[in-house]
């Protein structure tokens, strides 16, 4: 009998899949149950960040930033006010950055956790999204309470932070570290050494370092594809450099790896928020710099100077010296990049995100060629993308 | 020794019987969910709900229609109009927000140098309609009237950190 040759299939996975993390479609040409080629269709949550960006002060963008990657709003905030005060000279007061480099480690926990748990879910284990959403829950409270909001914080301003830490916060997030370890541990029994769990992860997404490094990997992809590169260390931001902390570094760049990756980073994350609630000096929370963060209400109250003041500053805003600036930080994702240009006006000339997960969807091609389809989604999983910040 | 003792493990699938006798045991953990309409988790004096409009306790709406909510607002959800009174006061005679636009960011809140418009402990707004979202002054002032208890009491607590 002749040698037939069968057509590919086409199939549409997502953009309403659960397993698709958000609103990924992605077009999927298999022969039988094997990838032949996946394509990955963006832009169905674009909002035009970055063009209503120019359009906002520099004060009304901050908000943006937590609707991007909606699952850790806090460190992309850090982003844009980084760059912000770069480009101004200023920086926010040592308390501040405390507070940031605290809520930072939060919100890569609060990620981590997503994202393992959902990843668990999506090959197959469905306890620990249960038990992870109790955890994040109780993470999101403590961003509640400083902030007002579960989510969309909007609570570093340029300058500093919106409100100081309320009283009472601190100890119960120092109570919550300390019993935070033996839930995780929990879920480490139940995953790391599972038999299923290791069946759908060990050896599937192979990603090499030389891969790793030409797809512009960065964050936990990367660094468990066995390359120590950690902006945190690497070019320290914030309070950064006065943090103990290791940098987990996986060997294969499977699935499995970028899973261990981050549990083991969650661990480094409780160590550095115990560090900081430690080192955090008091003082004030926001810059004194009047002509760029708001007086406070008592004193805006009693002074005419600092009237005008909070008039100028929430109807104008304020003047940022021409320039332009990249400013990165490492965000549970990766790294996550605000290139911003000002022309010396209240709005930003233009600001370019560099988001970490738009970077990783390339890689779903590569990295399920030859797999099962049911491999495709660990891959997915895997790879930690939201889609706020890819589609922007 | 080691492969023995893996072989072992394997054969008597030692991590999914531990595995299984954890979620065992979290079955008698005490449960971590809520009722939700009949209760509720905990509110700090910060959250940001839904929009009211405060009044001064002898009765005199606060908002004095400086317009600086609307400045700030990155939605542009907030609509004002003012116009001196009769009795030469200056007063908005229109104050609408768009609760469809909002983003919740809490700029208004913080702009309002009088601490009339402000984000209450409401979350619990779900409407039947779009155009029921479509908020007015009389609406807002109602809001305001309805849980301005609860209102003083977060402002309160929380005006150490402002």
């Amino acid at each position: 009998m002749a040698e037939a040759q069968i057509k590919t299939f086409n199939i549409n996975f997502g953009p309403q899949h659960p397993a698709a993390h958000g609103v990924l479609r992605l077009i999927l040409e298999m022969s039988g149950e094997i990838v032949e080629r996946a394509d990955p269709h963006i832009g169905l949550l674009h909002r035009g960040t970055e063009k209503l960006i120019e359009y906002k002060t520099y004060a009304q963008a901050t908000p943006y930033f937590d609707r991007l990657d909606y699952v850790c709003p806090m460190n992309q905030e850090h982003a844009f006010v980084r760059a912000v005060e770069k480009l101004l000279g200023i920086e926010a007061p040592p308390r501040a950055q405390y507070i940031r480099v605290l809520f930072d480690e939060i919100g890569r926990i609060l990620n981590h956790l997503l994202n393992i748990t959902a990843f668990a879910g999506d090959v197959g284990a469905l306890t620990p999204m249960l038990w992870g959403f109790e955890e994040r829950e109780k993470l999101m409270e403590f961003y509640e309470r400083v902030c007002g909001a579960r989510l969309h914080a909007n609570y570093y301003r340029v300058g500093g932070v919106a409100a100081d830490l309320p009283a009472g916060l601190v100890e119960d997030i120092l109570t919550w570290i300390d019993a935070f370890p033996g839930w995780l541990g929990d879920i480490e029994k139940l995953l790391n050494n599972n038999r299923i769990f290791k069946q759908r992860t060990v050896d599937i997404g192979v990603v090499t370092a030389e891969q790793a490094l030409d797809w512009a990997f960065t964050g936990p992809n990367l660094r468990a594809s066995g390359i120590a590169w950690d902006l945190r260390k690497a070019q320290p931001y914030a309070v950064y450099d006065e943090m103990d902390f290791d940098i987990p570094i996986g060997k294969n760049g499977d699935c499995y790896d970028r899973y261990m990756v981050r549990i083991l980073e969650m661990y480094e994350s409780l160590k550095i928020m115990r560090q900081a609630i430690e080192k955090m000096p008091k003082g004030p929370v926001r810059t004194e710099d009047r002509k760029v963060a708001a007086p406070s209400r008592g004193e805006m109250k009693r002074s005419m100077e600092a009237l005008i003041h909070h008039f100028k500053l929430f109807t104008e805003g304020f003047h940022v010296p021409a320039g332009e600036t990249y400013s990165v930080v490492e965000t549970p994702k990766g790294e996550f990049g605000v290139y911003l240009v000002s022309d010396g006006t209240n709005k930003a000339y233009r600001c370019k995100i560099r988001a970490p997960a738009f970077a990783h969807l390339q890689a779903t091609d590569f990295m399920s060629k030859g797999h099962m389809l049911a491999d495709a989604v660990a891959n997915i999983g895997s790879i930690d993308i939201v889609f706020g910040e890819i589609d922007r | 020794m080691s492969f023995f003792d893996r072989t072992a493990r394997d054969w008597l699938l030692t991590e999914l019987f531990s595995g299984m006798a954890l979620t065992f045991r979290y079955m008698f953990k005490p449960r971590v969910t809520i009722n939700y309409p009949y209760e509720k988790g905990p509110l700090s004096p910060r959250f940001r709900g839904e929009h009211a409009l405060r009044r001064y306790p002898n009765g005199e709406e606060r908002c004095i229609a400086c317009k600086l909510c609307e400045a700030i607002c990155p939605a542009q959800a907030i609509t004002i109009e003012a116009e001196p009174r009769d009795d030469g006061s200056r007063r908005t005679t229109r104050y609408d927000i768009d609760m469809t636009k909002c983003i919740y960011c809490g700029f208004c809140q913080e702009a309002c140098p009088v601490d009339a418009i402000v984000e209450g402990p409401n979350f619990e707004f779900a409407t039947e309609t779009r155009a029921e979202l479509m908020y007015d002054k009389d609406k807002l002032l109602a809001n305001g009237d309805r849980w301005e208890v609860e209102l003083a009491a977060r402002i309160e607590a929380d005006a150490p950190y402002r």
